[in-house]
């Protein structure tokens, strides 16, 4: 099956959803990613938890593979790019290096997110809170209350869905058209059940739907089809 | 059985013969000379029947012992169990003897169930005779003092050794072995089986292998009388498929009624539960019926327990809990409910009736449906020959090596040569090579990965000399908490509340704190919908929503439950089964001893179609609803086909076939395609080359082999039990190995995990084994009909289409599914 990616309108933009969990800015050239996690597998080591130290790579070779497809001119990392604030210690100096080709020739900006209050030193591209662009506003921690334009990571979706050969629970963007959770990029983000009450006072009106990460496209599902875990 | 061996007289203590004399029994011979084996210092294999007075010949070396009791009292013999009950149950029988002969000996039991304060008194103070688990003794094993505690051991009796040997389980008390026996050198180990297939390879698992392969001494107790065995004729019609054996109710419970007491074993907890409500439904004398299967409360099922060996029960409906030689009281009657799968398994249930070897046990087999009347006929034919299914011969399992290797760190400071030397010296890895131990060393010390980068963390560390030691207590802890090779399924606690939730809330808010009935899958209560109604416990109950780890249930007011029992069968058709069930068929001069129903049922299929041979495999294709049915009957068991199924549903989609799902039972397998499959080869489609790039590709997204590396890496110590756990906050975002999965397997495919969750797969869950086997088997000797209409055969599997779920990976088929529903509410 081809790439199928879908569109997803948040407000009046066409935003390309990519099944491998980011979003494209057609109009802007800016790719969007969120929850990129960075040496997690090397956090749990720490704690002798040895899970295989390639969760990194594993991230980045998925990134260069977007970058590739869209040649994006601005990278957005939507915060928690890494899993916690000694991830530079630990970082492989070769995906340090993968990481830098990637952004050679390009705009990088990191969001902060809760986990990455202090980034790795040495780091190229640009930190901030929040970006706005247009009517859209970008920041790690979807905000409180209703919102207009709002593009966030941080909750981890993921949709559990039922049919007739079986479960599955998939990452997925969750979105009403004026606020969009993005789904977690790392290789070993875990995923949280879209059902959970973090969602329900993001989307009071209970009208918003999973756009779940299928293996090469997108499908949109009501909400009432995603069961809770 | 050996010759010229001297009287039981010469053999035995006067003390014990005149308590043999008193009870009114003569020593058997087995056991005099087990006795003798044993006591020259011979590691002794015991083969005898249900009934045999195994237990006490395994014990007697050591009661011997006491004749003149020691003056220090170290442990002088352990013996070990598959199941806790059976620990508990044999001190209790051991008492007797040990008071009746005036001995003084100290029996005391260990288990997951002793506490705290017992179980560091025993380290203290041990008892001589210690009755305990696999996985107490890898604990006590992995304790600095185990050198002082099993210093004098002199005797390990392990039970039920045909039951454990070809398991996980196994595999870890043969390492726990190999340590016993470099701690005291002078230890005699004797192990006790029911009747075997193939002695030599239990005597070898009992016997050291390294420095030299050596052989445990074999002695075969007189087989019992032969079982009265019969096979219910019903009167009533006999089903086409389906295993709830509802036509047979009636006349079960009516042999119930005139039996003194039954069992009635079925093959799931679903049936279980089933057959114990229907049976309740006819029950009309009030008779007591007790129901009995591993996911009820623990409290509950002694209460059964209890109440058998009291012999207050009339039936008791169990699973295979029952199965192992528990002496609960005085049954006469057993009834297995569906096919026996094993000719073995059937065995050992029959000798759950009459524990006297001179009477006969009477069983009776109710097949459930037509199939399984071959089944249970073939199972009958080979207990009346005494004959066993081939046992399956493994090789250890590696994340049990790596369990095995923390736990001697744990210990104390080990040499990886004196380790790996004594490791070779277990049965199941004798073959180990040198480079496979030193891979399963690297991950227990660091992961063991290709990119060395956890160095600095590692768990296990090398001292200055070389040996290798824990890098601090903590890590003991870990292991402690971990320890053991039985990773449960993700289990619910089905918990009973009074009222409703709110409408169509699934996770309202619900009164909690009522009675807990025991735990669930979870994977069956996420196929519920709310107020959905299932069986458990005897009662029909509805699902009023999930919260945290607990199903909130209440009592239904319904007579049916919605939600039907959902799996055939636990245990896969034996391959030895399958061949008898085979040679069944395709030979009409034994059908003269099927009923009637089934006879006339296979002489139509030979009109329409053909039977499957002895030795080809029958492909059958027909037309049906707009629809094109390809079967095949390879009767190889519902794992293998499964995998069969997957493999074959991809080729036929790269064939231009068009196949949209498949389902299989334990006898055949029936895909059904858009495209007719009448026009297709099946010899190209079953060609052995499936098993090569095919199965590579399917495997890398099969979410059984996800399920079986996220066994491996629990059992290993890559993660710990309590990982992936519900979380208590919601909030908490839940991690699944599958993702470590996809990111092991992408970066480092040779890693010894994936390694381990492959053969586990192969011999296992997938069963690649038995289905290569039939691949060989039938290469050249496919048969194919292209048949105008269903076949009398095929409309068994047919009918189970819809019953149980299609075992799709077709994941992404799903969605596509829930989309595509969003679509058409849209237009309508």
């Amino acid at each position: 099956m081809p790439r199928q990616p879908a569109v997803l309108k948040i407000m009046t933009v066409d935003f390309i959803a990519d099944p491998a969990g980011a979003l494209y800015w057609l109009d802007e050239r800016m790719l969007i990613v969120a929850d990129l996690h960075f040496e997690k597998g090397s956090a749990f080591a720490a704690k002798k938890i040895f899970l295989p130290p390639y969760d990194t790579a594993a991230a980045l070779a998925a990134l260069a593979a977007l970058v590739a497809i869209y040649n994006p001119k601005v990278v957005l990392a939507l915060g928690d790019s890494f899993h916690d604030g000694r991830a530079g210690e630990r970082i492989a100096a070769a995906d340090v290096r993968a990481l830098r080709r990637l952004q050679a020739g390009r705009d990088w900006i990191w969001i902060a997110g809760n986990h990455d209050r202090i980034l790795p030193s040495g780091l190229e591209g640009e930190r901030r809170e929040t970006l706005s662009v247009g009517e859209i506003a970008f920041r790690h921690e979807p905000g409180e209350g209703p919102s207009r334009g709002e593009i966030a990571g941080h909750l981890h979706p993921v949709a559990k869905v039922v049919g007739r050969g079986g479960r599955v629970r998939r990452r997925c963007f969750v979105s009403d058209g004026s606020r969009c959770v993005m789904p977690a990029f790392g290789a070993y983000a875990g995923g949280l059940n879209l059902h959970d009450a973090a969602f329900a006072v993001l989307f009071r009106n209970n009208d918003h739907s999973a756009h779940v990460l299928g293996r090469e496209k997108v499908y949109s599902i009501p909400l009432r089809r995603c069961l809770p875990d | 059985m050996k010759k010229g061996q001297p009287g039981p007289v010469e053999a035995l203590p006067q003390r014990f013969s005149a308590w043999f004399s008193v009870r009114g029994w003569t020593p058997r011979a087995h056991q005099i000379e087990l006795l003798r084996s044993a006591r020259e210092g011979r590691n002794t294999l015991l083969i005898a029947p249900t009934g045999g007075g195994k237990t006490l010949a395994g014990f007697l070396p050591a009661l011997v012992d006491f004749e003149r009791p020691p003056v220090q009292r170290p442990l002088h013999t352990l013996y070990i169990s598959p199941l806790k009950a059976l620990a508990v149950d044999v001190r209790r029988n051991l008492e007797i003897p040990i008071a009746e002969i005036g001995l003084r000996v100290r029996v005391e039991t260990r288990t997951g169930d002793t506490s705290a304060s017992k179980r560091q008194r025993q380290r203290r103070d041990p008892p001589d005779l210690l009755l305990t688990t696999p996985e107490q003794l890898a604990l006590l094993l992995a304790s600095a003092d185990s050198r002082t505690l099993f210093a004098d051991l002199r005797y390990v009796v392990i039970d039920e050794l045909h039951a454990i040997s070809a398991s996980k389980r196994g595999d870890l008390l043969s390492l726990g072995l190999t340590r016993l026996r470099a701690i005291a050198p002078g230890l005699t180990a004797i192990g006790l089986s029911a009747t075997v297939r193939d002695p030599p390879e239990l005597q070898s698992w009992l016997a050291p292998q390294f420095p030299r392969h050596e052989s445990a001494a074999l002695v075969v107790a007189p087989p019992g009388a032969p079982a009265d065995l019969s096979i219910l004729d019903t009167r009533e019609i006999l089903p086409w498929a389906g295993h709830s054996a509802r036509h047979a109710l009636g006349e079960i419970y009516a042999r119930i009624r005139a039996a003194r007491m039954s069992l009635v074993f079925v093959n799931t907890r679903a049936q279980a539960e089933y057959i114990f409500q229907e049976l309740w439904r006819r029950n009309e004398d009030n008779l007591p019926i007790a129901l009995h299967h591993g996911s009820l409360d623990v409290a509950q099922r002694r209460r059964v327990e209890e109440a058998m060996a009291q012999g207050r029960l009339k039936a008791v409906v169990c699973t295979s809990t029952l199965d192992l030689g528990i002496d609960w009281g005085d049954v006469d009657l057993v009834v297995n409910v569906g096919a026996p799968k094993g000719a073995s398994r059937l065995a050992q249930r029959i000798g759950r009736a009459n524990h006297r070897l001179d009477e006969p046990s009477r069983a009776i087999l109710v097949p459930a449906n037509r199939f399984e009347v071959l089944e249970c006929r073939a199972a009958v034919d080979a207990a009346r020959e005494g004959a066993q299914d081939t046992a399956i011969a493994r090789a250890g399992a590696l994340d049990v090596l790596c369990q095995h290797i923390l736990g001697m760190a744990c210990a104390g400071p080990f040499g990886a040569d004196d380790l790996y030397f004594e490791i070779v010296s277990a049965a199941p890895y004798a073959r180990l090579p040198r480079a496979m131990f030193d891979a399963a060393l690297g991950f227990v010390s660091t992961g063991g990965y290709a990119l060395k980068s956890y160095e600095r963390f590692a768990k296990i560390k090398q001292m200055k000399d070389g040996r290798w030691r824990v890098a601090n207590r903590a890590i003991v802890q870990a292991y402690r908490m971990n320890v053991g090779t039985i990773v449960e399924a993700d289990m619910l606690k089905v918990r009973l509340v009074r009222g409703g939730g709110g409408t169509g809330a699934y996770t309202g808010p619900l009164r909690r704190g009522g009675r807990a009935l025991g735990e669930i899958e979870e994977s069956f209560i996420e196929m519920l919908a709310p107020r959905d109604t299932f069986l458990f416990g005897g009662e029909i109950l509805a699902l009023q929503g999930i919260v945290e780890d607990e199903a909130l249930v209440t009592r239904a007011s319904s007579d049916a439950p919605k939600i039907p029992s959902y799996a055939g069968g636990k245990f896969p058709l034996s391959t030895y089964l399958a061949m008898r069930v085979r040679r069944l068929l395709s030979d009409p001069r034994e059908w003269s001893a099927l009923p009637e129903q089934v006879s006339d049922w296979l002489r139509l299929q030979q009109l329409r179609s053909e039977l499957p041979g002895r030795d080809n495999l029958l492909v059958e294709s027909f037309p049906r609803g707009g629809r094109f049915y390809l079967a095949l009957y390879p009767f190889e068991g519902r794992l293998a086909h499964n995998t069969l199924g997957m493999l074959l549903t991809r080729r036929m989609e790269r064939a231009g076939l068009k196949p949209l799902g498949f389902v299989a039972n334990d006898y055949a397998l029936c895909v059904w395609s858009l495209a007719d499959s009448g026009a297709a080869h099946p010899d190209a489609l079953l060609a052995q080359d499936m098993l090569g790039d095919d199965l590579e590709e399917w495997l890398e997204e099969a979410s059984l082999m996800k399920r079986t590396f996220r066994n491996c890496a629990i059992v290993a110590g890559m993660i710990e039990r309590n990982f992936i756990g519900r979380n208590k906050s919601s909030r908490q975002v839940r991690m699944s190995t599958d993702l470590i999965y996809d990111v092991l397997r992408r970066h480092e495919p040779d890693h010894i995990l994936l390694q381990a969750a492959r053969a586990d797969a192969a011999s296992g869950l997938l069963d690649l084994d038995r289905l290569a086997g039939m691949l060989a088997r039938v290469k050249g000797k496919i048969v194919h009909r292209v048949l105008d209409r269903v076949s009398p055969l095929a409309v068994t599997i047919m009918l189970e289409i819809g019953r149980e779920s299609v075992y799709g990976e077709a994941q992404d088929a799903i969605l596509a599914d829930a989309a595509e529903a969003l679509i058409e509410e849209a237009q309508a």
